[in-house]
């Protein structure tokens, strides 16, 4: 009789919390971690992503708060297809609540839209295709720290109104080059310049000697180097040994970041202008924030701005979790509440997210600094310009994400 | 037409790479009929020896480029006497298989302490500047890594097919038991050519410090390339390897002037060709 008693309450129970399921909140949350560990893009995402998404449950005084959350991280290799497959797997066997990074825009425009079918979070550093939150936005995605509208805009029209009105392009052969070709392309139009040509090279291209020479051929001002991290490097080293820039051609790196300075070597890399949404020395908290980065990072490297940027997206994303008081594990419902609220972090500032998507936030435009400038390691950049937050960012009536349309 | 011939001649700059780290292979694969999948880390390794060189002892890039491979070739050597020796006999899989994960292992370590952006490495001052040859300007540097890997080639070649101790050689492998009978030290001689082998991955790795990053990850790329070529001129043949790697960086060359998109596979479609046509490679006989 004891037993049947039990059994039925246990049923009762059981189906009490079937039927609630769908809108159980909790506090458990777990994060995917999902980035290219071990590519060319490692050292601006990778590892460190992982630890900046520790550091932000760390300091967001969640843990304290009775909740409990986990950190995964998976290795996409820059392959469409096996981003999609980790995430999947993340999705429907580790309960994956939120995944952060992403960089490389093939992937990053991939797994979108598994998130958006999945109903999670995407919170994406990384990646620097516009087309995230225009065509492709989502309700389900945040693209935080950049994008290929605001490097266009950044360099490619200071450039252009600076005197270098003619361009060409050396566009690493995917989804961010393309998208960062066609938005300087338009940027550099805007601003009275022309693009004389282009040439697409493979993605981790180690190389560019036969391109570099094209682009030396074309007799353009400023060659814009429309690809990102060991690509990058690369094509300024070897530019440089052929003798392009005392030529008198220029080269734009429109995606430059913090660590492909520190592995060209000031005495290469001087001089170089690009834009970033995020350097360490800017203000105390920085430094702060930068300083306890490095002390924990194996290879001892400043944090990037796609580390900044996966830090302060969980810190808004736990805010707003906070807000609704527990999860309600519903992507959208969450992102909904995140794009509520001002944005406000001690590494990007007061800002806000549009409703297409897009962080806004301040953009700057950088140079590096000669030898002589630098005052040691990881002293590299100038602040020449800010831009506004409202200038960085495609202006929202010129977006065209289909979530604006109603 | 001027650029088609700036093409040709950096297809020739990184031809005569391909070049160097086939020839390594060639060797090994040739004398001791191992498939040295760790070609590639060891070439990395001689980069990194490079950097270190110039970082750490103050040493600078003439003498590291007869220290680095020394070193490096020490390393190949222990590698050799403690793993590879065991699997003399066994299928070339064995082979593959365990210099594969040396590799996975070697790249593992370099990109744990080093990221993946890499170190810089400068051109030495003798080497610095170009000229202009009219059709295009040539960095000193590039001319001098043709010139140098030409005679290193050639030399090697002239070693292993025109010396004693290459015959020697080259007798041990076809009949180790009766060249030992000669009172050679065959194990030994064995070692040895490993150990050069290895050293001449090591000597490309140096010389490649200045133009590419000293990264962990650049011997990946470059070693399936190498593999090609290598599989393109014939397993194990020497001058084979030699003229395939310089021709073949010539067609990637070309291939990045007309169809840049297609440059990373140009090398692969044309192993497809050569290996339907003739299934020995360019220079190899039936076995």
């Amino acid at each position: 009789m004891k037993n049947r008693i039990s059994a039925l309450l246990l049923g009762t129970a059981l189906a009490l919390a079937g039927g609630n399921l769908a809108f159980a909140q909790d506090k458990v949350i777990k994060i995917g971690s999902l980035s290219d560990q071990s590519g060319l893009y490692a050292d601006l995402g990778g590892p460190g992503s992982t630890l900046a998404a520790q550091m932000a449950v760390e300091d967001s005084g969640m843990i304290a708060k009775g909740w409990k959350i986990d950190i995964i991280s998976g290795d996409h290799l820059n392959k469409p297809d096996v981003g999609v497959n980790i995430a999947r797997q993340w999705f429907d066997v580790d309960k994956v609540d939120v995944i952060v990074d992403v960089p490389n825009s093939g992937v990053a425009l991939a797994v979108s839209n598994l998130v958006k079918e999945k109903n999670r979070v995407l919170l994406d550093s990384g990646a620097g295709s516009s087309d995230l939150t225009n065509a492709q936005c989502t309700p389900n995605t945040i693209h935080w720290t950049y994008d290929t509208y605001t490097l266009a805009h950044g360099t490619g029209s200071a450039l252009t109104k600076a005197g270098g009105d003619s361009w060409f392009f050396l566009t690493a052969d995917y989804a961010f080059g393309a998208a960062l070709e066609r938005d300087t392309t338009a940027a550099v139009q805007a601003a009275g310049g022309k693009v004389l040509g282009g040439v697409k090279h493979p993605l981790g291209t180690s190389d560019f000697s036969s391109f570099l020479l094209q682009a030396q051929a074309s007799k353009a001002k400023i060659i814009g180097l429309a690809n990102a991290g060991a690509d990058t490097t690369t094509a300024i080293k070897q530019a440089a040994e052929f003798g392009i820039v005392a030529g008198g051609q220029k080269l734009a790196a429109l995606l430059l970041f913090i660590t492909d300075v520190h592995a060209l070597g000031l005495n290469t890399a001087q001089g170089l202008n690009f834009t970033e949404t995020f350097y360490w020395d800017m203000n105390d908290q920085d430094r702060a924030f930068a300083k306890r980065f490095q002390e924990r990072m194996k290879n001892h490297s400043m944090p990037t701005m796609v580390h900044a940027g996966v830090y302060s997206s969980l810190l808004h994303y736990f805010k707003a979790l906070d807000a609704l008081g527990g999860n309600p594990h519903d992507g959208a419902k969450v992102v909904a509440k995140m794009k509520e609220m001002p944005t406000d972090d001690p590494l990007f500032g007061k800002g806000s997210i549009e409703p297409n998507g897009r962080a806004i936030h301040p953009a700057y435009l950088f140079q590096v600094k000669k030898p002589s400038e630098s005052k040691g390691p990881w002293d590299y950049y100038n602040l020449v310009a800010t831009i506004p937050a409202s200038e960085a960012f495609t202006p929202l009536d010129k977006s065209t994400c289909p979530l604006l349309k109603k | 037409m001027q650029a088609l011939y700036a093409q040709l001649l950096v297809g020739l700059i990184n031809g005569s790479f391909y070049a160097l780290l086939s020839l390594g292979l060639a060797v090994i694969f040739g004398m001791l009929n191992i498939i040295n999948f760790a070609h590639g880390a060891l070439y990395m390794m001689g980069a990194f020896c490079a950097y270190f060189l110039l970082n750490v002892l103050n040493i600078g890039y003439w003498p590291a480029l007869i220290i680095a491979p020394i070193v490096v070739g020490i390393f190949g050597m222990i590698l050799e006497r403690t793993m590879l020796q065991w699997l003399a006999g066994l299928d070339h899989l064995y082979g593959l298989l365990l210099t594969f994960g040396l590799a996975l292992i070697i790249q593992g370590v370099f990109q744990n302490y080093f990221g993946s952006s890499g170190l810089p490495y400068s051109i030495p001052s003798e080497l610095q500047g170009g000229m202009n040859l009219g059709f295009m300007y040539l960095p000193i540097y590039r001319g001098w890594v043709v010139v140098f890997s030409l005679v290193v080639c050639i030399a090697t070649w002239f070693l292993i097919e025109k010396t004693r101790l290459g015959a020697n050689l080259r007798a041990a492998t076809e009949n180790p038991t009766l060249v030992r009978a000669f009172g050679i030290n065959v194990p030994r001689m064995i070692t040895l050519t490993y150990g050069l082998g290895v050293g001449l991955a090591a000597l490309a790795g140096v010389l490649s410090a200045p133009i590419n990053q000293v990264r962990p990850l650049m011997g990946e790329n470059v070693i399936i390339v190498v593999f090609a070529v290598v599989v393109i001129g014939g397993m194990g043949s020497i001058m084979g390897s030699i003229v395939t790697g310089f021709a073949l960086g010539v067609i990637e060359g070309l291939t990045k002037y007309f169809y840049p998109e297609a440059s990373n596979t140009v090398v692969f479609v044309f192993m497809v060709l050569v290996l339907l046509v003739k299934p020995t490679g360019l220079t190899g006989r039936a076995a």
